[in-house]
């Protein structure tokens, strides 16, 4: 009771209770875009984690070391690192108000996005013509799963792209638009943040 | 038809996977088709379908959403419940050489439903709920952050519920316990469905409730109104809040562990097999690392519920409300570093144990904090023997024994001898219906005359809360004794007729709670009926403190005329200490977001991928992928998303409330 007889001692005319004019709350989307993204990266922890675990339980089967071709996978990260200056090109275009420019750039991102999963998914043809598929080991499944999982979220981010390209060019560079170009932004960078752990974690540590 | 094109039209899915030749399963599905049909019949009849459809189904309104989860949750809680009451019968009959009258390939698959449904589709959905029609009204804002994925959200829990239920009449439910520890639900040693549906029906639900999760975050950081910092938001936002962290931490964790079993399950890795470098502990670690936030996450909102309801009933602010946040906050972290006191039997070892141990003791410190708070709220105040208070004291007295059962377990020594007992079933029993489930009848007591303008009857809810209080502590007693004698959970049958006794005096308090339950629809059908004795045109028919019990009881569609500028943390008290004076005049347009079908349509879309992927019917769940991508797309080309209630409209409901209330 104590901090409510305080208050009534002051006058009651010096308070608003309420605004007459209408209230804007501060734009949500991109906190919520980063506390999804986060969770995101909490199934990227567990995929890890569980990489750690059973990243040496192979079964008798090929361990790192005989499987990874460290080259091709440089060339990988590469096409994924472009993707992502690429990107903030279209982003610093978008800022400019170029809607030309900012959709090639789009196309140019689009283009290196779509190599990655190309070599990604040639890597993994060619491991399970060796007889090495997700089936082989707990190592192996551990493996497909993780980098797995990150190649089907590049893919959901290429189809992302693809739809905002279309549009970005139909609609211009509006204020929803722009919010989308943004959130697609950071999960890109996120894909790539993921993507260097991935390399360094797996590739590089299971080679050297 | 050649095998091969059956199996390609309709995959694992035959005739014999509907359970005809099973006379309780039929008469149940006769039970629920005619109830069914008489529901569609009545909705066709009385043309509601529209109805539904429009002002509901693809409502992005908060406070509609609310009370659909919680309509969901009781629809769910009285499945969950006859599979309680069908396993407290079993048990009590199931002695000397009679085999009760389930079998236990069933009796298997009633317990894990119980405990799946019981937590993902009752518990969960009345705390969504709960949540989403307060927090909002709360911190003063019209909306929550993503008025359409909140929508999406409860479709797909809605979703992920269906297909739970479809396993009861087309196959069959996971035999495994309601986690479904590997090996046991990998494909060698649960070849048939029940693990499938299982697996489809949690994570459908689990997009919905991490999204809900994200969406609630978001809107308590960036929507709350003027002059409400983050210590100044009534304690049951709070709570949602940590509650909402915690989703947001830990379902992405299910989300893993459930896809890596689907991939055991589908393609044949070997996360969790026991041949070729698998680790069925694997999985226990990690589904526990969700498993133990998930028992909090239930547990906060509701710890939030009591708090509003000590402080309202007793007409006085709760005592500390700084120690009241900080405990919150701690339990919130402390709940992720405890998950290994589900299994100290695993073996980690000493160190580990007395680690995990000493951690889980630990949270009962700002527990303890809370209760303290509590009674010293009460202490000194003008309490008012309310229903929504009977339930919060029925909590207090029940959840500390629950408590302190709960720090015997998690002395590893003890654990050794009272792990997988009865003891463990009655301890978590007593905690989770002693705090949430009580917590969310107290809830539902407190805010149903704000939903929707008039109280609940008092007489029926007060059978319901005695009925309830005096059924638990008939049904679980009992099992703190078996298990202290050493019966261990999950039996169909029994070989020791001494033990017979417990269980009937267990199946006798769970026909009281029975009682309870069935008090609790007459309590709603009763106050339905009676509306109008019972109607309350104040808006606070509670004497409340917080800013929902300022506006008009149902809310209008934006909530409030005027956005509040707040500057206590019991703003609505202290607005009516300090001469507030509702305005009449001077209303501008509001800007709402629009309704949409999106939610539903993938939600309905979802139901179809979840049965095709469970049955193997793959072009089915190809389609159904390709439609659901398909809609989201289209949905993403509606830019045309929101409107502006005109000021007269605005001027017409604020001028109706005016009429009602008494002039000043």
């Amino acid at each position: 009771m104590s901090a409510n007889t305080t208050h009534n001692a002051q006058p009651a005319e010096g308070l608003t209770f309420y605004m007459r004019e209408e209230h804007h709350p501060e734009q949500s989307t991109m906190i919520g875009f980063w506390i999804y993204l986060m969770s995101d990266c909490l199934i990227f922890a567990i995929l890890f984690a569980t990489y750690a675990v059973l990243g040496h339980s192979f079964a008798g089967g090929p361990d790192a070391k005989e499987l990874f071709d460290l080259k091709l996978v440089a060339i990988n990260t590469a096409m994924l690192l472009f993707s992502s200056i690429t990107y903030g090109f279209a982003m610093l275009e978008m800022e400019k108000g170029n809607k030309g420019l900012m959709i090639s750039w789009m196309m140019v991102t689009f283009f290196f996005g779509a190599c990655f999963l190309g070599i990604e998914l040639y890597e993994f043809h060619h491991l399970i013509g060796e007889g090495a598929g997700p089936g082989r080991s707990a190592f192996l499944s551990a493996f497909f799963t993780l980098v797995g999982t990150h190649g089907i979220h590049v893919t959901c981010g290429l189809v992302w792209m693809a739809v905002l390209m279309v549009q970005m060019n139909k609609f211009g560079i509006t204020a929803a638009n722009k919010r989308r170009m943004t959130t697609l932004s950071m999960f890109w960078h996120f894909l790539d943040v993921i993507w260097i752990g991935v390399f360094s974690f797996v590739y590089l540590m299971g080679v050297l | 038809m050649t095998a091969d094109s059956t199996s390609l039209l309709f995959g694992k899915l035959t005739l014999e996977a509907i359970p005809y030749h099973e006379p309780i399963l039929v008469a149940t599905f006769i039970g629920v088709a005619i109830g069914g049909l008489a529901v569609l019949g009545a909705l066709t009849y009385f043309r509601l379908w529209g109805y539904l459809w429009t002002e509901w189904f693809t409502s992005i309104d908060h406070k509609k959403i609310g009370i659909m989860y919680i309509v969901f949750a009781i629809i769910m809680l009285l499945r969950g419940f006859a599979d309680a009451l069908m396993m407290r019968f079993q048990q009590a009959i199931a002695f000397n050489g009679h085999e009760g009258y389930f079998p236990p390939h069933h009796y298997d698959q009633i317990f894990t439903a119980h405990g799946v449904i019981m937590i993902f589709f009752v518990a969960m959905p009345f705390v969504t709920g709960l949540m989403n029609f307060v927090v909002p009204l709360q911190i003063g804002a019209r909306d929550v952050s993503f008025p359409f994925l909140n929508n999406f959200s409860f479709w797909m829990t809605v979703a992920g519920g269906i297909i739970v239920m479809i396993s009861l009449f087309v196959g069959e439910f996971a035999k495994t316990g309601w986690l479904a520890y590997p090996p046991l639900s990998d494909i060698t040693y649960s070849p048939d469905v029940g693990v499938d549906y299982y697996i489809w029906g949690l994570q459908i639900a689990g997009i919905g409730t991490l999204l809900s999760g994200v969406n609630l975050i978001a809107t308590i950081l960036k929507m709350r109104a003027p002059g409400m910092s983050m210590m100044k938001m009534p304690v049951f936002t709070w709570t949602a809040f940590c509650t909402n962290v915690l989703i947001v931490a830990a379902f992405p964790v299910l989300t893993a562990v459930l896809a890596l079993l689907t991939l055991d399950r589908y393609v044949g890795t070997h996360f969790f097999t026991n041949t070729d470098g698998g680790s069925a502990m694997l999985y226990v670690n990690l589904i526990w690392i969700w498993g133990h936030p998930e028992v909090y996450i239930l547990v906060l909102p509701v710890f939030g519920i009591f708090s509003e309801v000590v402080s309202t009933f007793s007409a006085k602010r709760l005592f500390g409300y700084t120690s009241m946040v900080y405990a919150t906050v701690v339990i919130t972290i402390l709940s992720y570093i405890v998950w290994l006191h589900h299994f100290f039997t695993m073996g980690s070892g000493a160190s580990v144990n007395s680690f995990f141990g000493i951690t889980t003791m630990i949270i009962s410190i700002p527990t303890g904090a809370k209760m303290f708070n509590w009674l010293f709220t009460m202490y000194h105040g003008r309490i008012k023997y309310e229903v929504p208070m009977l339930w919060t004291i029925g909590f207090m007295v029940t959840f500390v024994i629950g408590g302190m059962t709960g720090v015997l377990l998690a002395v590893p020594p003890a654990d050794f001898v009272l792990h997988n007992s009865l003891f463990l079933i009655a301890h978590f029993h007593n905690v989770i219906i002693g705090g949430v489930v009580f917590g969310v009848f107290a809830g539902i007591n407190f805010w149903f005359p704000k939903a929707f303008g008039f109280r609940l009857n008092a007489f029926w809810g007060k059978m319901s809360f005695w009925f309830w209080f005096i059924g638990f502590y008939f049904a679980f007693m009992p099992l703190y004794v078996l298990g202290l004698m050493g019966v261990t959970r999950r039996m169909s049958q029994f070989e020791d007729p001494s033990l017979q006794i417990w269980f009937v005096i267990a199946a006798f308090g769970a026909f009281l709670i029975l009682l309870g339950i069935g008090s609790f629809i007459i309590q709603i059908a009763y106050s339905i009926w009676k509306r109008d004795e019972l109607r309350d045109e104040t808006g606070d028919p509670w004497n409340g403190r917080t800013l929902e019990w300022s506006t008009s009881s149902p809310p209008p569609a934006y909530n409030f005329a005027f956005t509040p500028v707040v500057h206590e943390v019991d703003q609505w008290w202290f607005m009516k200490q300090n001469g507030y004076k509702r305005p009449l005049s001077g209303f501008i347009p509001i800007h709402m977001p629009k309704n949409t079908g999106t939610g539903a349509i993938i939600g309905g879309l979802s139901v179809v991928f979840g049965f095709a992927m469970v049955w193997h019917i793959w072009w089915l769940a190809i389609a159904s992928f390709v439609a659901i991508v398909a809609v989201t797309i289209v949905h993403t080309f509606n830019y045309n998303r929101d409107f502006y209630i005109p000021a007269e409209e605005v001027n017409a409901v604020e001028a109706r409330r005016t009429q009602m209330l008494p002039a000043e």
